[in-house]
């Protein structure tokens, strides 16, 4: 991570200084012409993050796309911290697409918000923002003041000159500011203590929450632009099948369509109404190419043809993970289990369904969408409007959900092959929720074996992971695949862990059947942790010893993890017996450390299981903003508790069978459990908090109903009626 | 001269704070037009101007205007609060009253506009979440930024409408009332526990 902030000055400032048109003390030395200055010039742009204006309003770029995790509040307030400004006085705008300048230290210098790592990658380098341009405001004090900057310090908003008891505001300042030459640059070792933190960790309230209760937030689908076409879009009834024949005479009639465009793809109807293109759609009728690889795609098959490729260790794949050699003990183990796990594929289905608003001039492309990255968004542009990625720019307005969708971009080619169309009318695209739910990149379907071996104490001394399924790098990023050796992390990943086992051994298959796959909120963890987790409790019954105390055992050398697991049990109550069965689970997944006590009731009759308490704990390094961690905690619980027991996307001879929320189950507000969240603040660097909460549920749950069953084991996802009651008949 | 003040990422910056002036004060205007009887052109003006031989006429009043709207007649309510009369507060989400994301108050009752042709609502009172309170002083828009509900929040313009209608009827209800009430909004988020705490609150005080 990079801990050297570039700056850029303008050239034009640098060459009037550097000619010595004016020095910098003749600058100051003519406030009538600065103050004059700087009113035309509005407000003081310190650096690429800050501007201060003559109010004193601090103006704070954020990077990261807002799709409700709270990034809109804990990155500014990570620069508003070491420039010690005045929260009262911060106003937030999301900062424009340049990745040069706003890109993502830890992914790859980006615009993309995905895997949890906005705060962490950005961090340090928003807090060495933060600290330049606090330097530059005391720089320009010291000027005015004709001190030394070592006698000068800041109080919120505010420079102060302790000896001559003076002091000016940003404000004040700002309006007479200039970049000094040279520029002062930050390093690390100007960034404040924890000590003296007054934001990081003190709970800021969100500054996008006043705006969501009373319609003034706007999300891509509010974008209206002057002369605005709307635009419907056919999708195929199969993935990678295309129109051979279009009749469209019914729908071209349709009062307010203005024209029907083929797509590659599908048929795309522009109108004056959203209501018209709609209708229009619903009027096309289109004959689709038969035969594409996805005709042969059922979801039952393929997780027996997947878990078929699991128990088959020929088909080797590729190691994700390798250490000692886990074949060997497990040949040489006292007692061998072994275990079979089939998650099905899962949608994101954002409340916000799929739109992106784009206008086409020349070779100039304009995108409004809600999106998780302007950076991939820019390359999409320019690919399909056939430009470069510089003349593509980008806004991002807030997400109404993104959960790893919105990194894709199909709507957005959707909307730019329809605006090339129009002559230079903006076209806005609006997929309806049954487009969403049956074009989504789904979360693979995937099959799981592992195969542990336990020595005579019970103690795991081999584990071998096989994870079966398609890649989303293959679709999304095949250069990812080339440049990470074959290896999939998105699909693939998540099998490492913790615990402390001599010999572990992921492998990974890729086994591509005709669908392309996404990236679901909790990534690969969503289904490794599940197959983990229970494995896990399988063997501390195995062995005859308390799952709380097994995790403990194999977490001894790491204390954060044993602290979550041991707060977690007290939450619960872990050793007071009740009626209703009690789970536990642990993650390491996305850098931070959770775990999960879930309190469930089961009807042996129907096969359903009722989730009724949830007790969860995280360590992800220092909490900037505790009660937001809580806030993410909550929702990633309640999202992974749908992927546990509702949600599925069947797909029978490539036909997606769910269309919208009465046949795709999400959770309802009767469905939910109590949440209790302990947020565990520590002094390490912050890590991932969006998804951290998802990978536990699942797992913690089929492991209260194993407790509550003297031993029934639940090994897919979601655990349905069905299959519960299936796995109580199994021996 | 003026760009020495300027470090780099700001040029966008500035023209967007033009762009915003000018839409806030728009937006000003609009909040604080008078009720009118007079019927209003709202939406989509070259629609207009064909529509009084082709298509029909709807009027009724939203957020205390009166409103007069050529569409066809099927047309969803949603569409026209959204995109006619350019009210955005009020969401699309799946367009089958599944998931509560458009509701508004019909006559002060929560109902699913993306279902409802807008010929239903001839000289009825539509209410948006822009016209629940003049300046979001509504004890449940108060309730809910004090118990930070909202994440990605699409889903609360509707969730806020729907509990609105909740404590008109029954301003104290039980939380079993609350949660049979709300359980035809769906929040993706999963910010229900925050949702039924902040009604509570309200219903307490």
């Amino acid at each position: 991570m990079g801990t050297d902030l570039q700056v850029h000055p303008l050239s034009r400032r640098s060459l009037l200084i550097t000619s010595g048109a004016f020095g910098i003390g003749m600058l100051f030395g003519s406030v009538a012409v600065q103050t004059h200055e700087a009113h035309a010039a509005g407000p003081f742009a310190a650096n690429a993050w800050v501007a201060i204006g003559d109010d004193g309003i601090v103006t704070i770029m954020s990077p990261a796309s807002e799709m409700g995790q709270g990034v809109m509040t804990s990155l500014p307030l990570l620069v508003a911290e070491d420039l010690d400004a005045d929260w009262n006085k911060v106003r937030v705008v999301q900062s424009p697409d340049d990745a040069k300048i706003y890109g993502n230290p830890g992914f790859f210098g980006t615009l993309t918000t995905v895997a949890s790592i906005a705060i962490s990658g950005y961090y340090e380098k928003l807090r060495i923002a933060g600290a330049q341009a606090r330097k530059i405001m005391l720089a320009n004090a010291a000027q005015i003041w004709k001190v030394p900057i070592g006698e000068l310090s800041t109080e919120p908003g505010i420079v102060v000159h302790k000896k001559s008891r003076r002091t000016i505001g940003y404000g004040a300042l700002a309006e007479l500011a200039v970049l000094p030459s040279p520029l002062p640059q930050a390093t690390k070792a100007d960034l404040k203590s924890p000590a003296e933190f007054r934001y990081i960790g003190k709970d800021l309230p969100r500054v996008d929450v006043p705006v969501k209760v009373d319609g003034r937030a706007k999300y891509g689908i509010d974008t209206q632009l002057p002369n605005m076409l709307f635009a419907s879009v056919l999708h195929p009834p199969v993935q990678g099948e295309k129109p051979v024949a279009i009749d469209d005479s019914a729908a071209k009639v349709v009062k307010g369509v203005t024209q029907i465009v083929p797509l590659p793809f599908g048929v795309g109807v522009l109108g004056k109404t959203v209501e018209a293109t709609q209708k229009a759609k619903a009027a096309l009728k289109v004959t689709w190419s038969k035969g594409a690889p996805a005709r042969t795609y059922s979801s039952n098959s393929i997780a027996e043809d997947y878990s078929a490729i699991a128990r088959d260790a020929r088909q080797s794949g590729v190691a994700m993970f390798e250490r000692g050699d886990a074949v060997a003990a497990i040949k040489g183990a006292a007692k061998v289990l072994a275990a079979e796990y089939v998650s099905d594929h899962v949608s994101h289905v954002c409340m916000e369904p799929m739109n992106a608003t784009v206008a086409v001039t020349g070779d100039q492309v304009e995108i409004w969408a809600s999106n998780q990255s302007p950076t991939t968004m820019q390359f999409i542009g320019a690919a399909v409007a056939g430009t470069t990625p510089d003349k593509v720019k980008v806004h991002t307005p807030f997400l109404g959900g993104g959960f790893g969708r919105r990194t894709d971009g199909d709507e957005v080619v959707d909307a730019i092959l329809l605006a090339k169309a129009t002559n230079g009318r903006p076209v806005k695209v609006i997929w309806s929720r049954e487009d969403d739910v049956q074009n989504d990149k789904y979360r693979p379907l995937t099959s799981q074996r592992v195969e542990i071996g336990l020595d005579a104490s019970g103690k795991i001394v081999g584990w071998r992971h096989r994870i079966v399924n398609e890649s989303y790098f293959a679709r999304a990023a095949p250069q990812f695949l080339e440049k990470f050796g074959g290896k999939d992390i998105v699909s693939g990943g998540g099998g490492e862990f913790k615990y402390a086992v001599a010999a572990h051994r992921v492998d990974w298959v890729r086994a591509p059947r005709g669908v392309g796959v996404g990236a679901w909120r909790g990534i690969a963890a969503g289904y490794t942790k599940f197959a983990i987790e229970t494995m896990v409790d399988e063997a501390a019954a195995t062995s005859g010893t308390d799952p709380v105390e097994y995790r403990l055992a194999m977490l001894a050398h790491d204390p954060r993890a044993t602290d979550v697991v041991r707060t977690v049990a007290a939450m619960a109550n872990w050793g007071r017996k009740r009626n209703r069965g009690l789970g536990i689970a642990y993650s390491d997944a996305l850098g931070s450390n959770t775990a999960a006590a879930v309190e469930v009731s089961l009807d042996e009759r129907s096969g359903e299981i009722k989730v009724h308490h949830v007790w969860t704990a995280v360590d992800a390094g220092i909490a900037l903003q505790p009660k937001n961690v809580a806030a993410q905690m909550e929702s990633a619980i309640i999202f992974g508790l749908g992927a546990s027991l509702y949600e599925q996307i069947n797909i029978e001879k490539g036909v997606v069978q769910q269309s919208n929320f009465d046949e795709y189950r999400v959770l309802r507000m009767s469905d939910v459990p109590l949440v209790e969240v302990k947020v565990i603040s520590t002094d390490n660097p912050p890590s991932g908090i969006g998804e951290a909460g998802v990978p536990v549920i699942a797992p913690a749950i089929a492991n209260a109903v194993g407790q509550l069953t003297g031993g029934k084991r639940l090994r897919q996802l979601p655990m349905l009626p069905n299959r519960v009651q299936a796995a109580l008949r199994a021996a | 001269m003026h760009h020495g003040r300027k470090a780099v990422g700001w040029g966008q910056w500035c023209k967007q704070v033009r762009v915003r002036g000018s839409q806030r004060q728009k937006q000003r205007a609009g909040d604080h037009m008078p009720t009118s009887r007079a019927p209003v052109n709202a939406g989509d003006t070259d629609f207009l101007r064909n529509a009084s031989r082709k298509m029909s006429m709807t009027t009724f009043m939203i957020n205390g205007r009166a409103v007069s709207v050529a569409v066809e007649p099927d047309t969803p309510l949603l569409w026209v609060i959204r995109e006619h009369l350019k009210l955005t507060g009020t969401k699309f989400g799946c367009g089958i009253a599944q998931c509560g994301a458009c509701t508004v108050h019909i006559d002060g009752e929560a109902r699913r506009s993306c279902i409802l042709p807008v010929s239903r609502i001839e000289g009825k009172h539509v209410t948006t979440i822009e016209g629940l309170s003049a300046d979001s002083s509504h004890p449940l828009q108060k309730a809910w930024i004090a118990a930070q509900v909202p994440q990605c929040g699409y889903c609360q313009s509707g969730q806020i409408m729907q509990a609105a209608a909740l404590l008109k009827q029954n301003p104290h209800p039980s939380r079993e009332e609350i949660v049979r009430h709300m359980d035809g909004n769906i929040c993706r988020c999963g910010t229900y526990n925050r949702i039924i705490s902040a009604i509570q609150s309200v219903a307490r005080a």
